[in-house]
């Protein structure tokens, strides 16, 4: 059993096929002058043929991810600036035109590697698959990728953007790399098609000749070869399970989410822009629990205008009817780059000067924000929510800067909607520990349990080396849920959470038990939730919870939570 | 020479689609077109140019044409940067 990264979520069992492009490495090479139009010609005519190549292959893609890429990789054959610099390694420093490839490709894609944007990071290896392509088609090679005659899960030490993208859904059941990570193209283009993947999976490429059996599970990231007759009924069993759960969600995802005993929990989705918002509803969504603003104040030069705010807001708030939609305001800091926000260079930003601290302390942009959100209130049901709150007096001046907003617009006349909650995200300890003091302060509370997972345990889940400690199901985590749930009751406002555990099957159970009525959760998460909360009653729940505060460590908690019907889809 | 500020409409940018379907249009026309945005120059006609000028929502584009259809080509693209693309 190799343990690898999980990629892509789902189960799949099949032959193994391997993929071994030829290795097409060139050397430098010069040539003779007298060659050189020789040399442009046949550059033209390999640009020509990848380029079919290329346009065969996206016309299969069709017009979801897969196609963008291969359509980017067509416009980026055309590049002036590439083609240029190919050209000119063969006329003016005479270099075949295989090597002149291999160094202009190789030049394009050191520069993409550095820029701090991750999508263009991820272009660099487009340009890399190009120039690879390009080679092949010199050197009289047929493209690279799996020719399948049956189902077969592929295979390999790594797979170009092409390749993957490239991929018939129809024909491959999973994918196992040695190398990648969750953010390669690979694992997004596997997220896309639906395919299984597990990445990181060394030595997979030398451990299973084409033919062998091979089960993937891209959810927990485990690869086995050549499973045993039990193993393998177990893996056809899950298989089987995901096709039946996949339908039903599909077929219950509009119902409500009330418990048995018909107590409503709100399931919200999780948004980062307007455009969401379709899916959101498509996907089941009572509504949004968290608006994420940052992309209004990104790649920018200054900051984004009220009117410009406002049309975002609107068409949020519009979008999804009457439905609650929770804004939040900007949560950022000096990890992103903000030219116009002048954050200074830090030792720690995330303990730094950033989200609501920040924002108090340079009262234009903030300001700005909440008259935008007000304005477009009278679209909807908005509600405002202010991140990275530690102390009371924070809040405190924050909703002193909403009173003057709305005092402002009596004054004008100016319409805002009536009755718009303002509440906090809990995800620093101090204002989980400080629950009951600040419940009278505002309308509702958010559980961030990202972030108050990494507070609380002291880790950085991005760190290797101790990311194991972060487990939102920890107990500690779990007693400072429970004191914000407790807070909110004895105050008489709501508290439901944003973060990821919100959307964990596992978790359900256990939060409506402690005491949380919405949960806001990434959208494709959603059907499995509500179908999660239709299973319980609330008898059952605080049972669940009861038992898990009993627990000491994660491990307990999450075993025993995969003994429960949430963990079994409702039944 | 024609020059024409805009503001880009579409969520994510000039990213992905819009940006293959931004220098598509670029090409069909003769001039030489300049794009400069965030402070940074790029040749409308490459699309690696294009990826690497990092242009976001709500990010101001100049578009400058130097050429016999250099008022169309200017026009064609600022409406397609300011037009909702989908």
């Amino acid at each position: 059993m190799i343990q690898g990264v999980a990629a892509s979520p789902g189960v799949a069992l099949g032959p193994a096929y391997v993929l071994r492009p030829a290795d097409i490495s060139v050397g430098e090479t010069r040539i003779d002058p007298s060659q050189v139009e020789n040399e442009i010609g046949r550059l033209e005519a390999a640009i020509a043929e990848a380029a079919a190549q290329l346009e065969a292959l996206r016309k299969a893609a069709g017009e979801k991810e897969a196609g963008e890429i291969l359509g980017a990789q067509i416009l980026m054959l055309d590049d002036p600036g590439l083609t240029g610099a190919i050209e000119s390694a063969v006329r003016d420093e005479k270099f075949s035109v295989e090597w002149a490839v291999q160094k202009a490709t190789e030049q394009y894609a050191a520069m993409l590697d550095g820029l701090e944007d991750e999508y263009i990071r991820e272009r660099a290896a487009d340009v890399r698959d190009i120039g690879r392509r390009l080679i092949r088609v010199l050197k009289g090679l047929g493209a690279s990728g799996p020719s399948l005659d049956k189902p077969s899960i592929v295979v390999a030490q790594d797979l170009t953007p092409s390749e993957t993208a490239s991929l018939d859904e129809s024909m491959v059941l999973g994918i196992a790399i040695d190398r990648g990570s969750t953010t390669c193209h690979t694992a997004i283009l596997a997220r896309a098609k639906g395919i299984p993947a597990v990445v990181g999976a060394a030595p997979v490429s030398s451990g299973a000749p084409t033919g062998t059996t091979i089960a993937i599970d891209g959810t927990s990231g485990t690869v086995e070869i050549d499973p045993s007759p039990e193993a393998i009924d177990r893996y056809m069993a899950a298989i089987e399970g995901e096709k039946r759960e996949k339908a039903r969600l599909a077929a219950t995802k509009f119902l409500p989410a009330r418990t048995l005993d018909d107590v409503g929990i709100e399931v919200s989705a999780n948004i980062g822009f307007p455009g969401d918002v379709p899916v959101a509803l498509g996907n089941g969504a009572e509504g949004v629990g968290l608006f994420r603003t940052e992309f209004l104040f990104m790649n920018r030069n200054s900051p984004p205008s009220e009117e410009e705010q406002y049309e975002s807001y609107a068409e949020a708030l519009s979008g999804m009817g009457g439905r609650p939609v929770v804004i939040r305001t900007l949560d950022i800091g000096g990890d992103k780059d903000i030219p116009y926000l002048n954050l200074p260079a830090e030792m720690n930003p995330f303990l730094g000067w950033r989200a609501l601290r920040m924002c108090l302390d340079r009262p234009e942009i903030l300001r700005t924000q909440l008259r935008a959100i007000y304005r477009a209130s009278v679209h909807g049901k908005a509600k405002i929510m202010f991140p990275m709150v530690a102390t009371i007096e924070e809040v405190r001046a924050a909703r002193d800067m909403v009173a003057e907003v709305t005092r402002e617009f009596d004054r004008l006349g100016t319409p805002y909607g009536s009755g718009v909650e303002v509440g906090i995200m809990v995800e620093i300890p101090s204002a989980a520990v400080m629950a009951r003091s600040l419940g009278g302060a505002v309308d509702f509370f958010s559980i961030g349990t990202n972030d108050l997972t990494q507070y609380t345990m002291a880790v950085d889940r991005t760190n290797e080396r101790v990311a194991r400690l972060y487990d939102a199901l920890h107990p500690s985590v779990l007693r400072l849920i429970a004191l914000v749930a407790e807070g909110a009751g004895a105050n008489g406002i709501w508290a439901g959470m944003c973060g990821e555990l919100a959307g964990d099957p596992l978790a359900t159970g256990l939060l409506v038990g402690l005491g949380l009525t919405e949960l806001s959760v990434s959208m494709p998460l959603i059907p499995r939730v509500k179908e999660n909360v239709r299973s319980l009653t609330m008898k059952t729940a605080r049972e669940i919870a009861d038992r898990v505060m009993a627990m000491d460590t994660a491990g307990e908690i999450r075993e025993y939570l995969s003994s429960t019907s949430c963990a079994r889809g409702g039944k | 020479m024609t020059s024409s500020t805009v503001k880009i409409v579409h969520e994510t940018g000039l990213h992905a689609r819009p940006a293959s379907a931004f220098v598509k249009l670029a090409n069909g026309f003769k001039s030489r077109i300049i794009v400069t945005a965030n402070g940074r120059r790029a040749n409308a006609k490459s699309i690696l140019e294009i990826l690497t000028l990092g242009a976001g929502k709500y990010c101001e584009l100049i578009i400058e044409a130097d050429g016999e259809d250099e008022r169309e080509a200017v026009k064609a693209l600022a409406e397609m940067v300011t037009t909702k693309m989908e």
